[in-house]
């Protein structure tokens, strides 16, 4: 039991000083949950007139791994396997880039490289889910329909339909998509449709500690990803040369980035 | 994407997406192009023989019919023991999406299956018209379905079954053309993926298919026809030699095109794609596939084709270079289907890939597969006899 005095007196040398840092909000949604989606909860929902943008904000992005561990909950995601995930960018001086994303960052960073040689330029987390393409492989190379994209946008399997083929595995750009060694089915990121359509979050934007993980409707114009997007800052697409057309933007993400 | 192509520092890390660690695409996969390409080279034999009167191929034409029909028939067998829930394959076939390359699959196995089907019972309509005479109950009934309740051998009649099995040829060759051009088309189209996406894939697999496909029948026929204990029409082997050169010549052009292709265009993430040949591939693609398997056949074809050989010692090179071209086709099979994967979409790394003896997909599973047709094809000789007996005549 720690009485008054040595509280005080361990904050003040930094003990817990360090740990009161990391829970402070920096403008992310981990106090208010959960957190809504304006204009569609308890609203009936028009699934021909919706527009959604999911946005990374790359300089936010701190690995902490909270959004991997949501996703891995929400959907009971077997091993070896990732809807999300968060890679960890090191530079070098040298301009070596050395990525590295072990159990999909899902434990965190909790420690540097021990096995680079040179000294670091730079460093950073990219989250990786899926792109949500409006012209999307997977959807076109199915060969029984199962995935499709929902005339809200959204690219889905159906679990029922789907044969277990992982063509649509081979045509991802951006390998967001497994073969669940459970169901034995395709499966992929939803950017939580369920909950979207409860006028919820998807569960890893929810979670985000620093808001690096941001999504809105584009038919809310007071909505940060509709300012964010009709705003001047740069964005950039994963694979853009792929021609799949992502709603899933990058702010801040280095060219580096694939 | 300019630090992409920038060098190969990238690579420093190896880093290869979580999804990408698996191979999901493995053995049965590489088994599925190389049994519908024997298919094809077998096909290409007997349409040579029928269509286009290469009278030397007489003695291995009905066998090559037969021998495509008993590995068309477990064409399907790597794809259902791949399929994730294969109790739903129908729904390729009640379903198809048509925006899909592989919907097109289960349509065009249909209309190969039936045209090969067909053009063997017309060939063989006179020996199942007498197998029909002897015998009785339900198998008398199989026999009038299978001979098209017709007992006709009027010189009439067989002039006509001569132009139905020409006619069916015909459009056979467009439909083996199709059937293994498209599996090539299944891997090109994948965007995503460097190693495959080429308008030169279709092309390669057409050609390697009709490699594999004359090989087998060259070796299966020298084989059978030596654990029988008769003799080989030599006439025969050297059309076939020579076909399969020409066929060869084609297929490793374009193998090597492909890859010059990718090293002279540098295309998008070609470092990775020469990562890949000089890095995890260098033995199976360079040693075996080019070096051992494809140069050392196409000296010996080459021997075979300029100088006079002793009938005996043709015969035996003609086998064992037939076996390595059969290797050849396998080993590019694994190159293009498992190599491809290795490479992770990261563009950073590689993965590796460790079959299993005992997976549905595994070793084992790959002998069981290969091991069915030639069951069915010795069930079929019971019925369908590989050789007449004019052939013994011919041969001397």
């Amino acid at each position: 039991m720690m009485d008054r005095r040595s509280f005080v007196k361990k904050v003040l040398n930094g003990t817990i000083a360090g740990s009161l840092f990391l829970v402070w909000p920096m403008g992310g949604n981990s106090i208010e949950t959960p957190e809504e989606i304006p204009g569609i909860k308890g609203k009936e929902y028009d699934i021909h007139h919706q527009e959604f943008a999911f946005i990374v904000d790359v300089t936010r992005c701190i690995g902490c791994g909270s959004c991997c561990v949501a996703d891995k909950r929400e959907y009971n995601v077997p091993d070896g396997n990732y809807r999300t995930w968060v890679e960890r960018y090191v530079k070098g001086f040298s301009d070596k880039i050395y990525v590295d994303s072990p159990h999909g960052g899902l434990d965190g960073y909790q420690h540097a490289r021990t096995d680079i040689d040179e000294e670091i330029r730079d460093t950073f987390f990219v989250p990786k889910l899926c792109n949500m393409c409006k012209e999307a492989p997977c959807v076109q190379v199915c060969p029984v329909g199962a995935t499709f994209i929902s005339p809200d946008g959204f690219v889905l399997v159906d679990e029922k339909r789907c044969v277990g083929c992982a063509y649509c595995i081979q045509a991802c750009p951006y390998s967001v998509r497994f073969l669940n060694p459970v169901t034995k089915v395709a499966e992929k990121c939803t950017w939580c449709y369920h909950r979207i359509r409860k006028g919820l979050l998807p569960a890893c934007v929810e979670v985000c500690p620093t808001g690096a993980r941001k999504f809105g409707s584009m038919k809310d114009e007071t909505s940060e990803v509709y300012k964010i997007l009709k705003g001047p800052g740069v964005l950039t697409v994963l694979k853009k040369e792929m021609g799949t057309f992502p709603a899933l933007y990058y702010k801040g993400a280095r060219r580096e980035v694939i | 994407m300019d630090a992409a192509h920038s060098s190969a520092a990238m690579l420093v890390s190896n880093y290869v997406f979580p999804n990408d660690l698996h191979v999901h695409w493995s053995m049965m996969i590489v088994l599925y192009p190389y049994i519908t390409g024997l298919v094809d080279g077998a096909f290409i034999i007997a349409a040579l023989y029928y269509l286009f009167d290469v009278k030397s191929l007489r003695p291995v034409a009905r066998f090559s019919l037969l021998f495509a029909l008993a590995f068309l028939a477990i064409a399907t067998l790597p794809l259902l023991l791949h399929l994730g829930r294969p109790e739903r394959n129908f729904n390729m076939l009640l379903t198809p999406s048509p925006s899909s390359a592989m919907a097109g699959f289960g349509y065009i196995y249909a209309v190969s299956m039936g045209v090969v089907v067909f053009i063997i019972l017309f060939v063989y309509r006179e020996d199942l018209v007498e197998l029909r005479a002897t015998s009785k109950g339900w198998l008398q009934l199989l026999y009038r379905a299978m001979t098209f309740d017709s007992i006709d051998l009027s010189e009439n009649a067989r002039k006509l079954d001569q132009k139905i099995i020409r006619f069916l040829v015909g459009i056979g060759i467009p439909i083996a053309v199709v059937l293994h051009g498209y599996v090539g088309f299944i891997f090109g189209g994948v965007k995503a993926n460097p190693t495959w996406s080429t308008p030169l894939m279709p092309v390669i697999f057409l050609f390697s298919a009709c490699v594999s496909g004359i090989s087998a029948i060259i070796l299966a026929y020298i084989i059978i026809r030596k654990a029988k204990g008769r003799s080989i029409d030599h006439d025969c082997i050297k059309t076939c030699i020579k076909t399969l050169t020409l066929f060869f010549i084609m297929a490793f052009t374009f193998e090597m095109l492909e890859v010059f292709s990718h090293s002279y265009l540098k295309s998008g993430y070609h470092h990775m794609v020469e990562g890949l040949l000089n890095g995890p591939l260098a033995s199976s693609f360079w040693l075996w596939q080019v070096k051992i398997c494809s140069v050392i056949p196409l000296f010996v074809l080459g021997v075979m084709g300029i100088f006079t050989i002793n009938k005996h010692i043709y015969n035996f090179t003609a086998a064992v270079v037939s076996a390595i071209l059969l290797l050849q086709v396998l080993i590019m099979r694994w190159n293009v289907v498992i190599g491809g994967q290795l490479m992770s979409k990261s563009a950073r790394g590689y993965t590796e890939f460790h079959p299993e003896w005992f997976d549905k997909e595994g070793i084992l599973a790959v002998i069981i597969v290969m091991a069915i047709p030639f069951i069915i094809l010795f069930v079929l000789s019971k019925i369908f006899p590989f050789w007449t007996p004019d052939n013994e005549t011919n041969v001397k």
